[in-house]
């Protein structure tokens, strides 16, 4: 599975952007688009039409956890979203690696569908999902209590970055 | 920042470093920075870094403790001293007072300074609130000891958005819950949220020729900025109603948006709480 994490302001602009892929089951934890190339802008727009939907479901559930909000079907992808208390959004895109894939395909063979790196939708995924959004948050928070953190700048912090990645690493 | 003096650059940078126009404080020289722990490691963690790159060109401080390694429990029932705060905020008003041109002016300048303050301090009560949040764990060992934090619930409705003013925020920023809470008999936009005795006024003597000045536009601001983070656009103004027992009550007049009205008979129809 591949992964585009970015974090949204409630003016709509991004302000944190990863890219990472799976390090369970085996992976490099490197990102593997099945659109190439194109995935550099193509995610970053998958991402910001699904908040059209984040603004139609935000007002009926008061979970900051949204799960599974919208997908992309050319590309597999889905999108899931975490909305703090001050509509700032955790998007994350997620994406199964592609089966034509040779490196991954070998190895999918050994992994029950509903393992996190294959099934993008099964309830295992979506805790995990949810376990890294939490760890965000934290660490959200704590980027919202440094005096010199403004609200609505890009976080520049190399260890948020660091934090980020490594709760990445740790559940998906 | 980034024309630092080219002696100050330091010759071992990693090469994408050396053509970007980097950021980093350590390019100066180490002896500039004298900091208590505290607040360098607030200065770290808001180092700009333009890269993942995580080189050793980021200063850590002495106990190698940022911001990320606090744990945001830890001073959930700390209290900070009076006289501190009473001090800064008399050197805020009169900072403020030596620069506005009127009583108005005066008000939105403290409320500005509130605002960002309420903005911020939403998600932490939010995470505090969260189940989980409440383990006393004190170790700040790994960032995931709290884990249930992102459960709280967002207000959604104005009510429990205006009970989690008096009864989270208040307690939070004065370890009581606000005396009050009323809705406007006139205007179904207005809530009023009553303090008797108000932090801010309490060291504060406001001159005669400004008796219409209410320093507690400060409060104001923050509720403000809580109830905009929030997606409840509001204007919260602080008005004196001394009496002859609370000579500093303060009522924090909130009017919300039109949109916001809507938006809540919205959701009252479609049974959202």
């Amino acid at each position: 599975m591949s992964y585009y994490f970015v974090i949204i302001s409630p003016t709509d602009t991004p302000l944190f952007e990863l890219t990472f892929g799976t390090s369970k089951a085996g992976g490099d934890g490197v990102a593997r688009f099945r659109n190439g190339e194109t995935a550099r802008y193509m995610n970053q727009f998958i991402v910001h039409a699904a908040l059209d939907v984040v603004e139609e479901v935000q007002w009926l559930s008061p979970n900051m956890w949204l799960k599974v909000i919208d997908n992309y079907a050319p590309t597999n992808s889905h999108i899931s979203c975490f909305i703090t208390g001050t509509n700032v959004r955790f998007m994350l895109l997620h994406q199964p690696s592609a089966i034509t894939n040779a490196s991954a395909g070998s190895r999918s063979s050994t992994i029950s569908s509903t393992s996190v790196p294959q099934n993008p939708t099964s309830p295992q995924t979506e805790e995990a999902i949810r376990q890294f959004m939490t760890e965000v948050f934290e660490l959200w928070v704590k980027t919202l209590m440094n005096p010199f953190y403004t609200i609505g700048k890009p976080i520049k912090s190399p260890v948020f970055r660091q934090r980020v990645v490594g709760a990445g690493r740790k559940w998906l | 920042m980034a024309g630092a003096p080219p002696g100050h650059t330091i010759p071992s940078y990693a090469a994408s470093h050396a053509g970007s126009p980097s950021r980093h404080m350590s390019q100066y020289p180490s002896t500039t920075v004298t900091t208590t722990t505290t607040s360098s490691s607030a200065l770290v963690s808001g180092t700009p870094a333009p890269t993942s790159t995580l080189s050793s060109t980021l200063r850590y401080p002495s106990t190698r403790k940022t911001i990320y390694d606090r744990n945001l429990n830890r001073s959930r029932n700390a209290e900070l001293s009076r006289s501190s705060f009473a001090y800064l905020f008399m050197e805020m008003v009169s900072y403020a007072h030596r620069r506005v041109k009127g009583i108005q002016d005066f008000e939105k300048r403290l409320n500005e300074q509130g605002y960002p303050l309420g903005l911020k301090l939403l998600d932490l009560l939010l995470y505090r609130a969260g189940p989980g949040a409440s383990s006393t764990s004190l170790t700040s060992s790994s960032s995931t000891s709290s884990s249930g934090g992102g459960a709280a619930h967002r207000p959604l409705r104005l009510l429990p958005l205006l009970t989690l003013l008096t009864t989270k925020l208040y307690p939070l920023l004065f370890s009581r819950p606000a005396d009050s809470l009323e809705q406007s008999t006139t205007n179904p936009a207005e809530y009023m949220i009553i303090d008797n005795t108000p932090l801010t006024n309490q060291y504060i003597s406001v001159p005669k020729e400004m008796n219409q000045l209410s320093v507690a536009a400060y409060i104001a601001g923050i509720i403000e900025g809580v109830c905009d983070g929030a997606g409840f656009e509001c204007k919260a103004s602080a008005h004196n109603t001394g009496t002859d027992v609370w000579p500093n009550r303060t009522v924090f007049l909130i009017r919300f948006e039109d949109h916001v009205l809507e938006r809540e008979k919205e959701l009252e129809r479609q049974g959202v709480k």
